[in-house]
């Protein structure tokens, strides 16, 4: 099962540069886990105590995760996910 | 240093005299290396706040998309401080995730959303680290 993952510019250490890269996972939260096995460090960069970052927004076919179940979030073969930090400050 | 032209530069402190007291929030696009603002965005603060902004997340996504199709990057993130000075707060840093960007902060404190100067300062914010630049405004940015 194929999904994929857009990463943005300030994530792309962890994906030697890559603008996008392939998982797999039946929910965002598998789909991490299968992200982190091969870009090691990306997860603690998505998930703070066992949540999505307040500051970083996930969608699954342009839709915010957050309407979605979080991290419960269901995916199937196919889907897009787009990762994109907040722009927000104080 | 950031070079910006007038028009830009106008259309960014005319954002941020509108929405006072709230700040305003947005981008400058340009192709994808160029270091170019040349197409300004103005986006909409979600939070509507004096002491806080943030895109919608709906609005972002848009803006990230419309950036990609046309080979664009966030040149300048802009926003502005309504109460105090143009310099990043702790929030600000905390938050730049755009390590290309010139992150703009505009002062309104003094006029509000009257006619008279503003601050206008250029920083680049990573990983942590605030470096503040020169800003050079000139009539219109040279041929590419």
């Amino acid at each position: 099962m194929a999904i994929e993952v857009r990463i943005p510019t300030i994530l792309r250490t962890y994906t030697g540069g890559e603008k996008a890269v392939s998982g797999e996972g039946a929910n965002l939260s598998a789909l991490i886990e299968d992200l982190e096995a091969h870009h090691s460090g990306i997860k603690d960069r998505l998930v703070e105590n066992g949540e999505l970052r307040r500051f970083v927004n996930v969608y699954i076919n342009d839709e915010d995760v957050r309407f979605m179940g979080g991290l419960e979030a269901p995916l199937s073969d196919g889907d897009q996910v787009v990762v994109l930090p907040a722009v927000a400050g104080g | 240093m950031l070079t910006i032209d007038q028009a830009t530069y106008d259309g960014i402190v005319a954002h941020a005299k509108r929405d006072h007291p709230d700040e305003a929030c947005g981008v400058v696009a340009g192709p994808e290396g160029s270091d170019r603002p040349e197409r300004l965005v103005e986006m909409v603060n979600a939070a509507g706040s004096p002491t806080f902004y943030e895109f919608d997340s709906t609005d972002l996504l848009r803006l990230y998309r419309e950036m990609d199709d046309r080979d664009e990057e966030p040149v300048v993130i802009y926003h502005s401080h309504t109460a105090t000075e143009a310099y990043p707060s702790t929030t600000d840093i905390g938050l730049a995730m755009e390590p290309n960007a010139h992150y703009v902060l505009v002062s309104t404190r003094e006029h509000g959303n009257n006619e008279g100067p503003v601050e206008f300062r250029s920083y680049r914010i990573i990983d942590g680290e605030v470096t503040e630049e020169e800003v050079s405004v000139v009539a219109s940015l040279p041929a590419s």
